[in-house]
């Protein structure tokens, strides 16, 4: 089986490959992915092997009055059809915090496009073309599509007769989760004020778009059991839900990682891994399913749309005095990471500043919308964009530079957040902001050539021909942001590691083995790098990662150098601790500096901490395997109090800072981003080319969310652009130059000192893009993404 | 499903009497979508890539033959200079990928109101040359479209060529996008100056439920730059008249309120872009009459 798939983890290492941490090691995967090369998930096959396809509710909210799917199973080449009358166990449901998502439509569809019946044939278009068959009697029943309906008087509720752990303490059942956090006293601070500015935003939902769609492979086991391979972003969970669906023990759906295009927290929920173990265990044959790109868009959560309600105050001088806000997100039909995103929104939502006397609410509805969940920044993207627009507007309404008065207001080390947890580590705010400020400014009216027509290319437009200057404005915006690292809250938020160090053909070999979901960010590659630096290896071997071993946490929250990255090392140095132990037994007669000196592992040897070579690693070793399996934890977070909101919450916090310089069509509202400086503190750049290229993609990523990309989710509920042609990510020509400059003050609770770097850089994107839009237009723009009608007023 | 490989255009014509609803394929960037979105799913599917002629084109004295599958890319190479207007139009349509396989005879064959060679073969006053076993006809782009993607081709025929009138003057094209590549038009306007009868045509795209043009502003420039000795004297055109004209444009369109973009929004847009691209193509033919002046 193992033949089927190749993944990062088990390919050798390219140039430069053999470097510790602090070094540019080249990807393992790099070049197959550019060369088209890598094997996906998608590209799986196995013999004998059958197609699934899942048939989805085209309706929003709907009664499931019949199915029939006697003409489907009558269809030659179809060998099961399951509905949720065949799900094996009284364990019907899944979900990340709620197991309130259910397997196949129990009787009601909750949202456009949920899973209402599956088909296994023997092949992919037989399957689909079953399901077409499949005649599902659906009763529709009016939506809750916004706060207004959720909680109206008679507002059908979604899930009545809640008993998750948050049920008692909402105030209505379409609430998933509501956080305050009440601090000081933001009303007597208030009168302290001498401006008081308001405002109303929206952010709209926002989609992963990662390029490689949900697809798996599920093989039977002889004994009974399950095989299944998959793309997702934390195999453990994943296997926790699964189990109990199929009636398995967790031990016989044994679980390997498969080639992920990409996750961005789209894969955080489960998708078609039950459906094709259920198919695989119902056919006895292994089953293989694969989203189109259609089905993708309704196939994960997406980005919780949010309204946001905020009130600044700020003395003359330019210090804040309080602020209230109320963040409403959108969670969707079932909770997925809602909870925690509502805890990320309220903690988050005072940014990087201090303000002393708040008043804080976010809750997350239930709605008949698509599912919303994990995305990349979490709860924080959403908050970002609003009180960032807040500082302009303050900074405005008291006559001061934008950039001085964020600093003047920034965070330092020592600063109480909002739910009283001191920031205990470097929170370099200030200093971020004044690196992009004082990056010189990109040349005027690029697209100007001697003589020539201009270069469109480098105008809004593009390429469309829209101007060739006529209307252009340049604007310049600012903003930066926080985000937490980690899981939060209280949350057991643990990465193991297997380390095995042994001679292999007279050389020392290093394999290190865990279930981290290796989806784009490097993982692999950093692994490789720790093991290197604690044993002083060169030969690295990378086990694929599977639920052999324990659970390495999700590839999701900015957590995976830190805690896997930290699990590794910590399983290096006991192992590094045993080859010492053996060394002492069996040389440490021969120089007493075994006895009394601090030794480490380099370059093959046992050196003292003065240089001196005491023992061949190999040597050491002889035909002894040191196998050590241990798990790393960060230090304990707590929940936040559910009246107030205080606690200590959060395990480390990421900055980051961008300048985006737009340059706008203000006739026909055409945008063309031409630089989006960034400045980050990463505690300690592992790799610094992954750093580099994390932060560029986080700011890409946000520039999208800024002028382009949105799920479009009509009055009825129902998704209107499920495709890349109208779902629009930037391209390379809406890609602006992207400065980064990144700031290394360690973290003395992270090994190394690290900071988690994914999601900071998504944050201050969006609003800085935004704030430069507002800059050349003057327009107040309360809502991304921006769209031209937003900027022409048509 | 049946696939025909015809090998000349005389087999290909059989093939296609023979099996009318057979879908022509020629680089597949319109037909492989609806087949694997199985938006469509044909019979027979007639492949007409063997066929070297429909990828030659031919530059004469007054007129560019150009076989249906040129490529878009082939166009922004070889044609700017005889076509700028329609060169200018392939190189605004999708990513240098598409631009490898597409062809004006497959925006022609989907006739969608956002293909975006439309504006530009209207504004060029085009014809489009089809084939059938029966013979064959000529149809005017002006009668080329019909419906919301349909165009005038009886079941049995098959498009040859386009014979597009060599610019005679300065030719434009504009499209809004809300990328910077890659984008299906929002909206999308074709301008060409014809100097030597001294008319104006246009072409709007994505804003009706056909490709159309703005007669009643290309009759009013026209008049305009008659009445003002333009075409002789050279001089700009006086802000009021491109207002109007602009106006005539935007009035021109027919466009609803969908996923990208707001009718009314498209209606500000085509204005826009008709005032642009016209002071474009104005300064432009300024610029050449001074220099032929010069010479
Ligand atoms: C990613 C992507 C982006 C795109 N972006 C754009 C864009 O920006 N602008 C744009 O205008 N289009 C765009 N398109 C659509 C498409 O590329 C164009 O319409 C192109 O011109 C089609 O040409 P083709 O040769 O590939 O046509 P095909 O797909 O081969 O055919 C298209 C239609 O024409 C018919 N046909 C083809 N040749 C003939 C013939 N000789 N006689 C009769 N009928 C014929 C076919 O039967 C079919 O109905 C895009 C497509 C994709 C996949």
């Amino acid at each position: 089986m193992a033949g089927t798939t190749r993944t990062p983890t088990n390919l050798t290492q390219g140039a430069k490959a053999d470097a510790g941490i602090g070094a540019s090691t080249l990807r393992p995967d790099g070049t197959l992915k550019v060369t088209g090369e890598f094997a996906y998930s998608s590209d799986m096959w196995h013999e004998d092997m059958l197609w699934g396809f899942t048939l989805r509710s085209p309706h929003a909210h709907a009664r499931i009055l019949s199915v029939d799917t006697s003409d489907a199973l009558a269809q030659a080449g179809v060998y099961a059809v399951l509905t949720h009358d065949d799900l094996p166990t009284e364990h019907k449901k899944y979900g990340l915090e709620f197991t309130d998502t259910p397997v196949l439509a129990d009787g009601v569809v909750r949202h456009h496009g949920e899973p209402v019946a599956l088909v296994a044939a023997d092949h992919p278009e037989t399957a689909r073309r079953a399901a077409a068959k499949i005649k599902v009697e659906y009763e529709e029943l009016p939506v809750v599509h916004d706060e207004a309906s959720a909680l109206a008087e008679d507002a059908p509720l979604l899930h009545p007769g809640r008993d998750d752990h948050h049920a008692h303490e909402v105030p209505h059942p379409n609430i998933v989760h509501r956080q305050p956090i009440i601090r000081g006293d933001a009303n007597a601070a208030a009168r302290r004020a001498d401006v008081i500015v308001t405002g109303e935003y929206e952010v709209g939902m926002q989609d992963q778009a990662f390029l490689g769609p949900e697809s798996g492979l599920a093989v039977p086991g002889e004994d009974g059991g399950v095989d299944l391979y998959v793309a997702t972003q934390w195999l453990h969970s994943d296997l926790r839900q699964i189990a109990p669906v199929l009636g398995l023990p967790e031990e016989k759906v044994r679980m390997t990682l498969s080639g992920v295009g990409g996750a961005f927290g789209g894969r955080e929920d489960l998708s078609m891994q039950i459906h094709a173990c259920l198919l695989a265990l119902r056919t006895g044959k292994p089953v293989k399913i694969v989203y189109n790109r259609f089905e993708s868009f309704f196939g994960h959560v997406h980005r919780h749309p949010a309204k946001l309600w905020y009130e600044h105050g700020a003395t003359r001088d330019g210090k804040l005095t309080h602020m209230k806000c109320r963040i409403v997100l959108d969670g969707g039909a079932y909770a997925s990471a809602s909870p925690a995103v509502v805890g990320n929104a309220s903690s988050l939502s005072v940014g990087p500043y201090v303000i002393e006397d708040v008043e804080i609410e976010a809750v997350a509805l239930y709605t008949n919308n698509p599912p919303c969940g994990a995305m990349r920044g979490f709860g924080a993207v959403q908050a970002c964009f609003a009180y960032e627009a807040q500082m302009d507007k303050v900074a405005a309404e008291l006559g001061m530079d934008p950039v001085e008065f964020r600093q003047l207001n920034a965070m330092t080390q020592g600063t109480i957040m909002p739910t009283g947890q001191v920031v205990d580590s470097p929170a370099p705010v200030a200093e971020l902001l004044r690196r992009v400020k004082a990056l010189p400014l990109p040349p005027e009216n690029q697209w100007e050539s001697a003589g020539q027509t201009a270069d469109v290319r480098a105008l809004p437009g593009g390429l469309s021909n829209t101007t060739h200057g006529e209307g252009v404005v340049r604007g310049v915006g600012y903003a930066v942001g926080i985000k937490n690292v980690g899981f939060s809250e209280g949350f057991d938020d643990y990465s193991t590691a297997r380390v095995r160090l042994e001679v292999v053909a007279g050389e020392p070999v290093a394999t290190v083995h865990t279930a981290m979901a290796e989806v784009g960010q490097g993982g692999v590659t950093v692994h490789a790098q720790i093991a290197r630096t604690e044993l002083g290896v060169q030969q690295v071997t990378i086990h694929p990662a599977d639920t052999q071993v324990g659970s390495a946490g999700s590839t999701s929250a900015s957590r995976q150098t830190y805690m896997t990255g930290g699990a590794v090392k910590n399983t290096c140095e006991a192992v590094r601790d045993k080859a010492l132990q053996l060394g002492r037994r069996r040389f440490g007669t021969f120089h007493p500096a075994w006895a009394t000196a601090e030794l480490l592992l380099e370059g093959g040897k046992v050196v003292t901490d003065g240089g001196e070579v005491l023992a061949d690693l190999a040597d050491v070793l002889g035909d002894d395997v040191v196998d050590l399996e241990l798990e790393f934890r960060h230090r304990p977070t707590e929940a936040f109090d559910i009246v107030t909101g205080q606690g200590f919450g959060h395990v480390q916090y990421s900055f980051a800072a961008h300048r985006a310089v737009v340059e706008v069509d203000t006739e026909l509202g055409l945008v063309k981003v031409v630089e989006l400086a960034c400045a980050q503190d990463v505690g300690k750049a592992l790799n610094p080319l992954s750093v580099v290229g994390q932060i560029q993609g986080g700011t890409t990523q946000g520039l999208g969310l800024a002028v382009m990309e949105e799920i479009i989710v009509d009055p009825k509920s129902k998704v209107r652009n499920p495709s890349f042609t109208d779902y629009l990510i930037p391209t390379i020509l809406d890609t602006p130059t992207i400065p980064v400059d990144v700031l290394e003050l360690a973290d003395d609770h992270a090994p190394y000192g690290l900071r988690g770097i994914g999601e900071a850089p998504t944050l201050s994107s969006t609003p800085a893009v935004v704030s430069a839009i507002r800059a050349a237009t003057g327009l107040a723009l309360k809502r991304v993404p921006v769209r031209p009608e937003h900027i022409t007023g048509v | 499903m049946d696939f025909l490989r015809p090998a000349s255009w005389e087999e290909a014509l059989a093939a296609k009497a023979e099996h009318p609803t057979a879908v022509p394929i020629a680089g597949g960037t319109d037909v492989m979508v609806e087949i694997n979105f199985d938006h469509r799913r044909p019979d027979v599917l007639l492949d007409l890539n063997r066929i070297g002629e429909l990828h030659d084109w031919e530059v004469g004295e007054d007129t560019v033959r150009l076989g249906a599958s040129v490529s878009y890319t082939r166009i922004i190479e070889n044609l700017r200079s005889v076509l700028p207007g329609l060169a200018t139009a392939s190189h605004t349509v999708a990513s240098p990928q598409i631009r490898n396989r597409g062809g004006v005879g497959g925006n022609l064959g989907c006739a969608s109101p956002a293909g975006d060679a439309h504006p530009a073969l209207l504004a060029s006053g085009c014809e489009v040359e089809v084939a059938s076993v029966r013979g064959t006809r000529m149809i005017p782009i002006d009668e080329f479209y019909v419906g919301v993607k349909r165009n005038a081709l009886a079941p049995d025929e098959l498009i040859r060529a386009i014979h597009l009138p060599r610019a005679d003057g300065p030719q434009q094209f504009s499209k809004v996008g809300t990328r910077n590549a890659m984008v299906i038009a929002v909206c999308a306007f074709g301008i060409a100056l014809h100097p030597s009868t001294r008319t104006v045509r246009t072409g709007i795209g994505s804003a009706a439920p056909t490709p159309i043009r703005a007669k009643a502003a290309e009759e009013f420039l026209a008049a305009a730059l008659e009445e003002g000795g333009f075409w002789d004297n050279g001089k700009i055109i006086p802000p009021a008249v491109a207002r109007q004209f602009a106006e005539l444009v935007s009035g021109a369109a027919n466009p609803i309120d969908d996923v990208r973009g707001s009718a009314s929004y498209r209606r500000h847009a085509l204005g826009v872009m008709a005032r642009r691209t016209l002071g474009w193509t104005w300064d432009e033919y300024r610029g050449n009459e001074r220099s032929a002046r010069c010479a």
